[in-house]
């Protein structure tokens, strides 16, 4: 039997004594295109980050079946564009070429079997003849590309992306769904946070809703609804169309 | 009077400048610019020294006040214009004027001013250079530090409510009417000319202990800006005297000693605070735990 | 010409400079650039210390002592800015003026205590002092210096991870806490075996502006180490043999006044040249 793609049990975070998630459930098949919605301060992007180890959290997550540190090779992770300094020297083909890191293990440099696999990942995204430009001198959509392009040469089986929608330009979000596509069809899953309600439900198998504790998860269809928007999103809105069109705006 | 009575007034008098103007720097986050502002007036100090051959006095403290200025805009331009990291750049201008300022003063052929009185202040010779004031032989140190103490103490009270608007809320003091970057320039010339008028008695690195440690072992009691003046003082204070007494009893560096003791005040406060706050916390979740 | 102990002088300060530029690099782009300051200045207690213990100035006793008191000082300074809620900059200035206090009160006390001619064997750990090294202790700071080039260049990889991206580096499974340890380590080593060239109060400085003088040149990493550690260098034998024709002026200034002069012709170039 092949386990679930993600199992969370119990999941606790706080922080400065605040509780953040509150004894999360949750399990998901894959692959699927999973996305995690909630308002602001629901705890999206700790939930990602509890899973992947870097907040404190007590309750038991396992990945593929096991526990994430004896999964970390084959998961692959976008965090939130304003989380680095865009003027460290380094370029955009450096940051891509990070995603092989972890295959490479301790001391080895990358060869040119790496770089050929950051420059594919690279082309993937759109960014071809910019691997050696410095990547505070990219557009916003441009710099969300580069993070896509070195999870890609993570070559993982399970993604975790934080925000990569965030202040991108339409084409950018434009290849940012394509490659999601081509991820599921390649049997990936790929956990999304997002915040455009409008795109959830055409581009998005499955949908986890959030709002300090689990609201609802499970198949698009059976969940998307309008009493679980109602209640993920403290009754703010009264129909589906009406929360839907407040998301495109709070973005 | 005893020669360790003066020093101990001068000491206490430089404490007690020091802690006044280390409360805002505190509560701005400015400590380090504090720190390089203690190093970078160096230069100025000599410059006075090789125009008036006369080490510190009125004007060390008139030339400090300039580059303690100037200190902070260079860090500023050398952050916005070239793109160093802000701590970087900080460190890039103070020790670059620091080390101008060793360099002067070895060039300079002075028998008065060398680097070991600048570094740890000679406050164990200020009582011995006298002047005399009202018939009473004064040290010469205190005609600079008191007019500052005071002066410091007088400008605070004058403007109080606005230094405490900018000390919590810079953003909001603007919104007030409150030219913040004014007020903001001028605790920085204080600073400036109140580490000049104490170099004398602590030197340059350990007035940094002055402004930053009492200001915040008074913070661990209090959080309103009226409490912790008085009580950074008191700290201060008997940081001073403590060390004083220590440094004369062992023989040994009064400025060090001072820092010491300050330190060991910070410490013991900690200590204090934690074992309180924790009994708090524990009390509080026993208090919660019930109702889950 | 150059006396064969000169000549010893100047490589072995040349070679100090070559690995205070690439770990000052990493030390400023991890934002570290002042706690290298704060450790700087928490070495003296320990030198001091080190000093009372042996009874002689002993380079390799004093290095050791310097070392631990400066992994001392940034301990408190990560506890006091971790379990406290005193700010970080007022936790650099503590522990930065109270450490060195500490480390005053001990040289004093060694000076007026003590009869074995201690005096100019500590004054010259303040501002740093060229000309009295020996051929020993030149060999021993060279070699600690080519050790921790030869750690950069194994570990480059994972330093340029761990400094860019934390967190991705964590989900690769690096452990990103015990390699900012190591980073910091490597930052303490360097800072020591710049003590006796630079001295406590301007060895932070060689670490940063060598640094920040690169940068001006390039925005890759690994251009900028090897640029760092050549400006670096420079700076070494130029600082060296100006301060060995200066001598009323101690060495530490003299050395940081020619990095300065690197930065500021870097700084003006790069705006002459790119606006």
């Amino acid at each position: 039997m092949v386990p679930p793609v993600l199992e969370v049990d119990d999941l606790n975070t706080t922080y400065q004594r605040r509780v953040v998630l509150d004894a999360i459930d949750l399990s998901v098949d894959g692959p699927a295109l999973v996305a995690i919605v909630g308002p602001n301060g629901a705890g999206k992007s700790t939930f990602l980050k509890s899973i992947l180890g870097l907040v404190p959290c007590t309750g038991s997550v396992r990945v593929l079946g096991q526990p994430i540190d004896s999964v970390r090779r084959r998961i692959g992770y976008v965090p939130q564009r304003e989380s680095v300094d865009w003027d460290f020297p380094v370029s955009v083909g450096d940051v891509a070429l990070m995603g092989t890191y972890g295959r490479l293990g301790w001391f080895r440099r990358p060869g040119a079997a790496e770089r050929r696999v950051a420059q594919e990942c690279l082309s993937r995204v759109g960014l071809d003849g910019l691997e050696d430009r410095q990547i505070g001198r990219l557009s916003g959509g441009q710099q969300q590309r580069t993070f896509l392009a070195r999870a890609l040469a993570q070559q993982a089986d399970v993604y975790f992306m934080d925000e990569p929608m965030a202040g991108v330009d339409a084409s950018t979000q434009a290849v940012i769904f394509d490659l999601l596509d081509e991820l599921r069809d390649a049997g990936k899953t790929v956990f999304v946070v997002h915040h455009d309600l409008r795109t959830v439900a055409s581009r998005f198998d499955r949908v986890v809703m959030l709002n300090r504790r689990l609201i609802a998860a499970g198949p698009m269809a059976e969940v998307f609804t309008t009493e679980n928007l109602q209640q993920t999103y403290d009754s703010q809105f009264v129909t589906l169309d009406e929360a839907i069109a407040c998301s495109a705006t709070t973005r | 009077m005893g020669l360790t009575v003066w020093t101990i007034v001068i000491g206490t008098t430089a404490a007690a400048a020091c802690s006044l103007v280390g409360c805002y720097l505190v509560l701005r986050r400015l400590s380090l610019l504090g720190d390089a502002i203690s190093h970078a007036v160096l230069p100025g100090l000599v410059a006075a020294f090789l125009i008036t051959g006369r080490v510190g006095g009125w004007p060390a403290v008139l030339g400090a006040l300039i580059v303690g200025v100037l200190t902070s805009v260079l860090a500023d331009i050398v952050h916005r214009r070239t793109g160093v990291p802000e701590d970087a750049g900080l460190g890039v201008v103070f020790t670059s004027l620091f080390a101008l300022g060793v360099v002067l003063l070895g060039l300079a052929d002075g028998t008065d001013l060398d680097p070991g009185c600048v570094l740890y202040g000679l406050i164990e010779l200020a009582p011995l250079d006298t002047a005399p004031v009202f018939g009473l032989e004064v040290p010469r140190t205190l005609l600079t530090l008191v007019p500052v103490l005071l002066i410091t103490i007088g400008l605070f009270v004058l403007f109080w409510k606005e230094v405490q608007l900018t000390a919590f809320d810079p953003a909001h003091a603007v919104a007030a009417g409150i030219h913040a970057g004014l007020i903001h320039h001028a605790v920085l010339a204080l600073t400036a000319g109140v580490i000049v008028a104490s170099f004398e008695a602590v030197g340059s690195i350990l007035v940094v202990a002055m402004l930053v440690v009492p200001p915040v072992t008074a913070g661990l009691i209090t959080r309103r800006l009226h409490h912790l003046m008085p009580m950074a003082v008191f700290f201060a204070t008997t940081a001073a005297t403590g060390g004083t007494l220590l440094a004369t009893w062992w023989n040994t560096s009064v400025a060090g000693m001072m820092a010491v003791v300050a330190g060991v005040q910070l410490g013991c406060l900690l200590a204090v605070s934690s074992v309180i706050l924790g009994e708090r916390q524990s009390r509080g979740e026993r208090g919660v735990s019930p109702g889950r | 010409m150059l006396r064969y102990n000169t000549l010893i002088v100047l490589l072995g300060v040349g070679l100090l400079g070559a690995a205070a530029g690439p770990i000052g690099a990493l030390a400023v782009l991890r934002r570290r650039a002042l706690v290298g300051d704060a450790l700087a200045h928490a070495t003296l207690p320990g030198l001091c210390l080190a000093f009372l213990i042996i009874g002689e100035r002993s380079m390799p006793a004093l290095l050791l002592g310097a070392l631990a008191s400066g992994l001392l000082g940034v301990t408190v300074l990560a506890l006091l800015s971790r379990y406290t809620r005193i700010k970080e900059d007022a936790a650099i200035a503590i522990v930065l003026s109270v450490f060195f206090g500490a480390g005053l009160v001990l040289s004093r006390w060694i000076q007026n205590h003590t009869t074995t001619g201690s005096k100019a064997g500590l004054d010259s750990y303040i501002l740093g002092k060229t000309a009295g090294l020996l051929l020993d202790d030149v060999l021993l700071l060279a070699g600690l210096a080519v050790l921790v080039l030869v750690v950069l260049l194994a570990l480059y990889k994972e330093f340029q991870l761990l400094i860019f991206d934390r967190d991705f580096a964590r989900v690769q499974g690096w452990p990103v806490a015990r390699l900012d340890l190591l980073l910091l380590g490597l930052i303490a080593v360097l800072v020591v075996i710049g003590l006796p060239a630079v001295g406590v109060i301007l060895v932070a400085s060689l670490l940063i502006l060598p640094a920040v003088a690169a940068r001006m040149w390039t925005d890759r990493l690994h251009r900028l180490l090897v640029l760092s550690g050549l400006i670096g260098a420079l700076t070494g034998v130029v600082g060296a043999a100006l301060s060995a024709s200066l001598p009323r002026a101690p060495a530490g200034a003299v050395i940081v006044l020619v990095a300065m002069a690197f930065f500021v012709v870097s700084a003006v170039a790069r705006r002459l040249l790119w606006g």
